[in-house]
């Protein structure tokens, strides 16, 4: 361990990249009357300080659920009070119900910066470095490159650190990440506690429970149902049920209360997407306004059975041959999935599909960081709302040169480190002059760069059409949208050929 | 195909390192700026839109121009570059002007600039050879040597939030040092002399150029022993090495010259009339002088012994640059001090004349004459350790002696500049770049020389790690005393005192170091 001062300056040196871009501005600030997700966050520091926990999710007198009424589980409310507790101690005004509204402050805003670097440092940070240190076969030195090319993902950075969602991002997917560490090390207990809470923390993080289940579940299988395999089962069962219970206690006195934070947390009467988002409903109502002409239950039925459909393969296949390689494949994919077809999309939700892809940096360094580098694209227009254009495109440069120096990814595009030897394999059993496959994923990666680069540059310098005020932001998202939908397909072709692949390797050995 | 991939590793990781700090700067772009900020705005301003003949003689700002000819026509280069962003930042009576244009350009011209400085870190690994350790890059003197120059944290918030342009100056210091290693005295010395023009800072450095040029370069020879051989003085490299001086200095002063200018100049480069310490004391033997005076005043005025009504009410804390009188010891004069700075800096150069150790004795004289003058100087900036941090750092990766003086002063050095940036936003940055610079020197070099002894012995450990409870005390313990209000200035009296000590250590070890060492010729027969 006698590299553990580079890990240590690999933190620091997340940490000072976390604190510059939060010097930055946030979103909403000095916009009345509704401000942005700073003011929501402050708002909900505002609401469980001041009023009792029966009312935190109804509309009332003191809580106007119009204004950015709480809508995410009890664990974010209650870290929300935790840190009014503390706003409250250093100045009472920033949280003083009613009279705090649109309240900003230098002061105050370095406070909130404050406590997202703290969740961060306490959850996410040691949960990456965790990882890293766990990671087997591959020396420190990479290791420790591992650790800085996660850290400095700049998506997550910018969400957090410069438009400051609602919600600590770094909070639930520390835990989501906490949970990923518990289950692949055969902490199976820990690990679904870790990401119970996660859950509890964001309803989204049900994009990845689906992997969770399957993985768990396949576990059981294998140490079979009759014996060991039934035991965990109900002790998972009785772990994932006692942690619910825990975090949801105060809203099971009535029936009312639980059934009115399940309306908050999942708004179905809301439409199909938001805003402009990279998934497939938004990109396709470019040709055809989906969302006028079916019917809402329609559209939510269709959505259901895109996703459905689109992760059956890769969750069973887990369930029957559960690896934690396999495991975090199958997390990328089911998130991504869930990504372009689900219902009710953020384009921040992509950030939960990049936690699984910087999972696997190691597996598949070139496609990792090409996605990585899409997904930060695909919240262009969002960063660009928030002034936020110079630290993206320096974090950006700054992930993507330290990406490019620790793998040295453009020498890993050959058959065997794409993962894709098993796959042209057998494709070449009927096409034999199948052997082009790299070369195309080359020229696609070009493609896909220039492209956002390009784009980029006419959305900063150019004024859009006035008949087309959206032109960019669309062709922003039909770009991302294609990127992703690609990657769908490769993710899930490494999924299906990879058995073959770790047969083939276990042969040789 | 092994080698390619280690070829083509060599090379990345360098441009990797420069590139990330580059990134690393550009983060830096919206935090607090000093006043120098408008310093170099007022310059951009006079230098762009008055003659020649009246950059000295502007006065509408305070910030007069008080940097060599050079600097002056570095900041008329710039400005032609300026008023493409703002024109606005180039009126001289736009005082306090600041705009989001003005903010970035100024930023990016000390990024822009900065270039020469990698460069010239570039040309510095080259000819570095330090102690070769492991085979892993990581433990390669080349790569700890460029993390130390290249991420150097006083560099990074002097001139990327203090802001200054101290990186493309250090640039040319450091390149002209490698020119010397490189045994291109010429280009070394031209370097040198037009470095001079750019800030006469270093004028404190010229006796180690002067000395080791007349002495390695001027006489071709040594008798076996070391010492000089008279006759193979080469009368045409001194006087070619006269030349390119006369020639750069006629260039920078000539035109000022011409216009019967040069006693105005030369007011403005030296301001005598400012006081010894500057607003807050830089840690050297003068914070040290006047801390003691003040705690015999104290003592003094306990004890009776001393009469209240004739201390002089001028507090050396107060924050104004201005004349002080000391209480208890005599008071001391521009004079004093410039003659301190000579008795300090004459045992370095005599030994540099008779024991002739090649470029790495003239280094270590070029740092102390450094460190003396940071030591004794009159109205000495806590900036100005820098000076003698950066070519440290070339001697640090060659033995472990060097190593441990050079991460004590380094250590103390930077952690003197911590007043330097005093806005809350700034506290994290500054101490998460501390702790990654000084977390990274120690650690690389203890890995670097781990079959040597120890570098620190307890003492200097005890007085390292005492740093973060100072730290602790002035910034987050202090503010929330009852003391704030009375004694205002007792954490800037802490840190500078306490650094003093260090700084006064190091300086005392280097100097014992050079003195003690062995001339070439004896260590060459062991």
């Amino acid at each position: 361990m006698e590299k553990c001062y580079l890990m240590t300056a690999v933190v620091l040196l997340g940490l000072t990249v976390r604190w510059t871009v939060s010097l930055n501005s946030y979103s909403g600030a000095g916009k009345p009357p509704m401000f942005g997700d700073y003011e929501a966050q402050r708002h909900w520091q505002e609401i469980t300080i001041n009023l009792p926990i029966k009312q935190w999710y109804f509309n009332g007198s003191d809580n106007n659920l119009q204004y950015w009424g709480l809508d995410y589980p009890p664990l974010t409310a209650y870290h929300s009070l935790l840190c009014a507790y503390v706003a409250k101690f250093i100045n009472p005004d920033w949280i003083a119900l009613h009279t705090s509204r649109g309240y900003e402050s230098q002061a105050h805003k370095l406070f909130m910066r404050a406590t997202v670097l703290i969740a961060d440092l306490l959850i996410y940070i040691p949960a990456v470095v965790l990882y890293c240190c766990c990671l087997k076969e591959i020396s420190t030195k990479k290791k420790i490159a591992n650790a800085l090319c996660i850290l400095l993902y700049p998506g997550l950075i910018l969400i957090d650190y410069g438009h400051f969602q609602n919600i600590y991002n770094s909070v639930s997917l520390g835990f989501a990440l906490w949970g990923v560490l518990g289950v692949s090390y055969d902490w199976d207990l820990l690990g679904s506690l870790a990401f119970c809470l996660a859950i509890n923390y964001k309803q989204m993080e049900l994009y990845h429970s689906l992997p969770f289940f399957c993985f768990l579940l396949g576990k059981c299988f294998k140490k079979g149902l009759k014996g060991k395999g039934f035991v965990l089962l109900i002790k998972l069962a009785c772990t994932v049920v006692a942690s619910f219970i825990l975090c949801w206690l105060p809203f099971f006195t009535e029936r009312e209360q639980t059934l009115q934070v399940l309306r908050r947390l999942f708004p179905v009467d809301r439409g199909l997407f938001e805003d402009k988002v990279a998934n497939i409903w938004c990109t396709f109502s470019v040709f055809l306004k989906i969302r006028d002409i079916l019917p809402h239950h329609i559209q939510i039925m269709i959505s259901f059975c895109f996703t459905f459909l689109s992760l059956l393969p890769a969750c069973v296949k887990l369930t029957l041959h559960p690896t934690p390689k396999g495991f975090k494949f199958t997390l990328v994919s089911c998130a991504l999935s869930f990504f372009l077809f689900s219902f009710q999309v953020h384009e921040k939700s992509i950030l939960l599909v990049s936690l699984p892809v910087c999972l696997v940096l190691r597996e598949v360094p070139f496609m990792s960081t090409w996605f990585l580098l899409v997904s930060t694209f695909s919240m262009l227009p969002l960063l660009l709302k928030d002034e936020l254009l110079m630290p993206s495109v320096v974090t950006v440069m700054a992930f993507f040169i330290a990406c490019a120096t620790s793998f040295s990814i453009f020498e890993k595009t050959s058959e065997e480190e794409l993962q894709l030897k098993s796959f042209s394999i057998s494709v070449r059993k009927y096409f034999p002059c199948f052997t082009f496959l790299p070369r195309i994923i080359q020229h696609l990666f070009l493609i896909s760069v220039i492209t956002m680069v390009l784009l980029t540059l006419m959305t900063v310098t150019l004024d859009p059409p006035q008949k087309l005020p959206d032109l960019f932001s669309v062709l922003v998202c039909f770009v991302s949208c294609l990127n992703f939908l690609f990657f769908l397909v490769y993710f899930n072709i490494i999924i299906m050929w990879d058995s073959k692949n770790g047969r083939n390797q276990k042969k040789v050995n | 195909m092994a080698a390619v991939g280690v070829a083509t590793g060599g090379g990345n990781w360098f441009s990797a390192l420069a590139l990330g700090v580059t990134l690393l700067k550009c983060l830096l772009i919206p935090t607090y700026h000093s006043t120098d900020f408008e310093v170099h705005r007022n310059w951009l301003a006079i230098t762009h839109s008055l003659p020649i003949s009246q950059w000295y003689y502007e006065a509408t700002s305070e910030w007069t121009l008080d940097y060599p000819p050079f600097f002056a026509w570095f900041e008329y280069a710039l400005s032609h570059v300026a008023k493409y962003f703002d024109q606005e930042m180039l009126n001289v009576r736009n005082l306090n002007y600041s705009s989001s244009r003005t903010l970035l350009f100024q930023r990016f011209s000390v990024i822009f600039t900065d270039t020469l400085f990698v460069y010239a870190v570039h040309e510095c690994c080259k000819c570095i050879d330090g102690k070769k350790a492991g085979k892993e890059l990581t433990e390669k003197p080349k790569f700890i040597l460029s993390v130390l120059l290249l991420w150097n944290f006083g560099l990074l918030i002097v001139d990327h939030i203090h802001f200054q342009y101290n990186g493309f100056l250090s640039g040319l210091m450091l390149l002209s040092i490698a020119r010397l290693f490189q045994k291109r005295h010429m280009e070394g010395a031209f370097l040198f002399a037009v470095l001079l023009h750019f800030k006469h800072i270093y004028l404190y450095v010229a006796p180690a150029y002067g000395v080791y040029l007349l002495r390695s370069y001027c006489f071709t020879a040594n008798k076996p022993d070391g010492s000089i051989r008279w006759n193979s003085f080469s009368f045409l490299r001194l006087i070619s090495l006269g030349l390119i001086v006369f020639l750069v200095s006629a260039l920078s002063l000539g035109p000022f010259l011409a216009l019967n200018q040069l006693p105005q100049v030369f007011s403005r480069l030296f301001p005598f009339k400012r006081g010894l310490c500057h607003a807050y004391w830089a840690p050297n033997f003068w914070a040290l002088y006047s801390a003691l005076d003040k705690m015999l005043s104290i003592i003094g005025l306990e004890l009776k012994l001393l009469d209240p009504s004739k201390i002089p009410k001028a507090s050396m804390t107060s924050g104004l640059v201005q004349q002080f009188q000391h209480t208890v010891l005599p008071s001391v004069t521009p004079l004093a001090t410039l003659i301190c700075t000579l008795i300090a800096i004459l045992p370095s150069i005599f030994c540099l004349w008779f024991k002739p150790q090649g470029p790495r004795g003239f280094l270590r004289c070029l740092i102390l004459c450094a460190l003396s003058s940071f030591m004794f100087g009159w109205h000495v900036h806590e900036k100005a350790i820098l000076l003698a941090v950066l070519p440290m750092s070339l001697l640090s990766v060659g033995k472990a002696g060097d190593a441990s003086m050079f991460l004590i002063l380094t250590t103390t050095g930077h952690y003197s500049l911590f007043p330097l940036l005093f806005t809350a936003p700034e506290l994290p940055i500054k101490i998460l770049l501390m702790l990654l610079f000084t977390i990274y020197s120690i650690s690389s070099l203890k890995t670097l020389f781990r079959k040597e002894k120890p570098l620190f012995n307890w003492m200097e450990t005890f007085y390292l790690l005492g740093l973060g409870p100072l730290e602790v005390f002035c910034e987050f313990v202090f503010p929330f005393t009852s003391w704030k209000l009375k004694y205002p200035f007792i954490p800037l009296l802490l840190t500078s005192v306490y650094c003093a000590v260090g700084i006064t250590y190091a300086w005392f070890k280097l100097y014992v170091s050079v003195l003690t060492d062995p001339p070439v010729g004896k260590t060459k027969k062991q």
